[in-house]
């Protein structure tokens, strides 16, 4: 309890008019911080998790005590440098780290709010999330950063506050969820929906949760964010601590072995109701169709930095997905930069040990961060 | 800088909007940037260079002309570079008409295969020519399509692209190719720079 009490959080009074029609109002946003955020308070970047990350992208997570999400990336001297920046993380609301989800204990029955949350967008993630930034008075973000789920945000945030951000860096995602990602998603949500403790949403009085199904859902995800040349050169055919096939269905091979343990550490910190709303706020995901047809118009007028990344490996954001981003911004005349990184590592090159995406990450904000101050000067 | 990079700077007026296309390590682009005031782009087919260039904070995105000069629209910059890169194309014309169509006006460069060294060293040694401009060997260049500065004269004319200005590059000397001198000039250019216009 002691670490919970850590937790920083910050109590949203405004009431926030959901996508779904809700209205949610006195709801928690669990967020946060990296490194100080200067005098002149122009060194702040917002980062955006992904379906299951949370606000501890750095350092060691003090809930689950294993390194944050986005280790390679956010601490001093890495590419989110937080000896220059002041790194921002909020858990989404939907999720299970601190912040309003269907794990939320309703006051008046003393229960967890389960399927009685209501639906969410990737919308009103972000529009939660913009009272942060009232809360710790940041008039302009130096940026906006964020992977998978995370890059949807960030596309999101710089629709709906144009030029609130000055530099945005979607990362390996989409302006629209595409069928095979919704497929994916919704095996997911039968895993989960068909364990029998799941019970509508509403398990968690007694403790019993419906782990089996989450396990799977995060094992079939889990195969989505690798590539297969990757999984080929780790695993291959290798038996899993025995010498030959057993003729049985126990874990003969290591990749069965690897993912049976990703789906049970899993369930230890995870909750399977924000796993389906989470994915249910990226299947509904579709930034294009918001702007009636024309992506463009999403960024329309914006004076914002646009550095967008995909990775060669990536089947799941591939990135003819995240051109469509580009060429939706070239067409307006917007401020874009591209690459494409070369790896094997696929969707999860992003939070990953990728020399080549990290240093060009860590350049490009430093550059851009000194010359827009020698700009202003 | 490269000689050649000062010639198309002055070429391009302050506070425009320029496209470089197969823009390299951004050389171009951040001196452009940095002392003209320019809004610069870039594009770049080598992942190495984009990521070279985005580290630097320039706007580049990685792709290739023939396929990626499609998502600009029409008259979107005032300045479109394409710097020594027209003879490795698939297809050179297609190129040119996307840049004059992106473009208000276009700066080309070409290596002159009119060179009195390149029309020597097929004449006396019946080989095709390697030289500094053009290091390389038949069966691994990248140049598809080479030609002189006559050739790409004579095909502005024929697609009716204005030659606002034309500069004939020979080491670091720089001069005017005009209508009168052009058969010397392809003869002794080692580069030919071209500002057009539709």
């Amino acid at each position: 309890m002691s670490n919970l009490n850590k937790m920083k959080s910050i109590i949203i009074e405004k009431t926030l008019k959901l996508d779904c029609g809700k209205e949610i109002s006195n709801f928690p946003l669990a967020y946060e911080t990296y490194g100080n955020l200067n005098e002149k308070k122009d060194n702040a970047i917002l980062i955006f998790h992904a379906l299951t990350g949370d606000q501890y992208a750095s350092g060691i997570n003090p809930i689950t005590k294993k390194e944050g999400w986005w280790n390679y990336a956010v601490g001093p001297g890495k590419s989110f440098d937080t000896d220059k920046f002041f790194v921002i993380c909020a858990n989404v609301i939907g999720g299970c780290m601190g912040s309003y989800g269907p794990g939320t204990i309703d006051p008046l029955s003393n229960k967890p709010i389960g399927t009685n949350f209501p639906v969410i967008t990737i919308n009103d993630m972000v529009n939660a999330q913009y009272n942060l930034l009232d809360y710790l008075k940041i008039e302009k973000l130096f940026a906006v950063a964020g992977g998978s789920m995370g890059g949807m945000q960030v596309l999101q945030f710089v629709s709906n506050f144009p030029n609130k951000a000055r530099v945005a860096i979607p990362i390996a995602c989409t302006a629209s969820h595409s069928a095979q990602n919704i497929a994916f998603n919704e095996l997911g949500r039968q895993a989960i929906m068909s364990d029998s403790n799941w019970k509508e949403g509403l398990y968690g009085e007694k403790s019993i949760n419906p782990d089996k199904g989450l396990a799977v859902a995060r094992m079939a995800a889990h195969i989505t964010y690798l590539s297969k040349q990757g999984l080929q050169e780790k695993f291959g055919r290798n038996l899993q601590e025995r010498s030959d096939l057993k003729f049985g269905f126990d874990a003969d091979f290591q990749i069965e072995s690897y993912l049976r343990y990703q789906g049970s550490v899993f369930v230890d910190r995870f909750d399977a109701n924000s796993y389906l709303y989470i994915t249910r706020a990226m299947d509904y995901f579709d930034l294009t169709k918001q702007f009636g047809g024309n992506l463009s118009k999403a960024f329309k007028d914006t004076e914002t930095k646009f550095f967008i990344i995909s990775f060669t490996s990536d089947w799941l954001y591939p990135t003819y997905e995240n051109k469509d981003i580009v060429i939706a911004l070239n067409a307006i005349g917007a401020d874009v930069g591209f690459v494409e990184i070369k790896t094997d590592k696929g969707h999860d090159s992003f939070l990953l040990d990728v020399p080549d995406f990290l240093s060009t990450i860590k350049n490009y904000l430093s550059t851009t961060y000194s010359n827009i101050n020698e700009r202003r000067i | 800088m490269k000689e050649e990079f000062k010639v198309i700077s002055r070429f391009i007026e302050e506070k425009s909007r320029v496209l470089d296309v197969g823009c390299g390590d951004g050389i171009l682009m951040e001196y452009l940037s940095k002392n003209k005031v320019v809004d610069v782009r870039g594009l770049e087919i080598s992942k190495e260079k984009v990521k070279k260039c985005l580290s630097k904070g320039l706007a580049v995105i990685e792709g290739d002309a023939e396929n990626d000069l499609k998502q600009f629209p029409d008259l979107s910059f005032d300045y479109v570079i394409l710097s020594q890169t027209l003879q490795a194309f698939m297809s050179p014309e297609n190129v040119i008409e996307n840049l004059l169509r992106v473009g208000k006006k276009v700066i080309v460069t070409i290596p002159n295969f009119g060179h009195w060294k390149v029309r020597l060293d097929l004449l006396l040694k019946g080989e095709m020519p390697v030289t500094k401009n053009l290091p390389y060997q038949w069966y691994n260049t990248p140049n598809l399509h080479m030609c002189t500065i006559q050739d790409f004269y004579n095909f502005c004319n024929n697609k009716r692209v204005n030659i606002y200005k034309s500069i004939s590059l020979n080491g670091e000397k720089v001069s005017n190719i005009t209508t009168l001198n052009l058969k010397y000039k392809n003869l002794i250019s080692e580069l030919g720079i071209f500002l057009l216009e539709k």
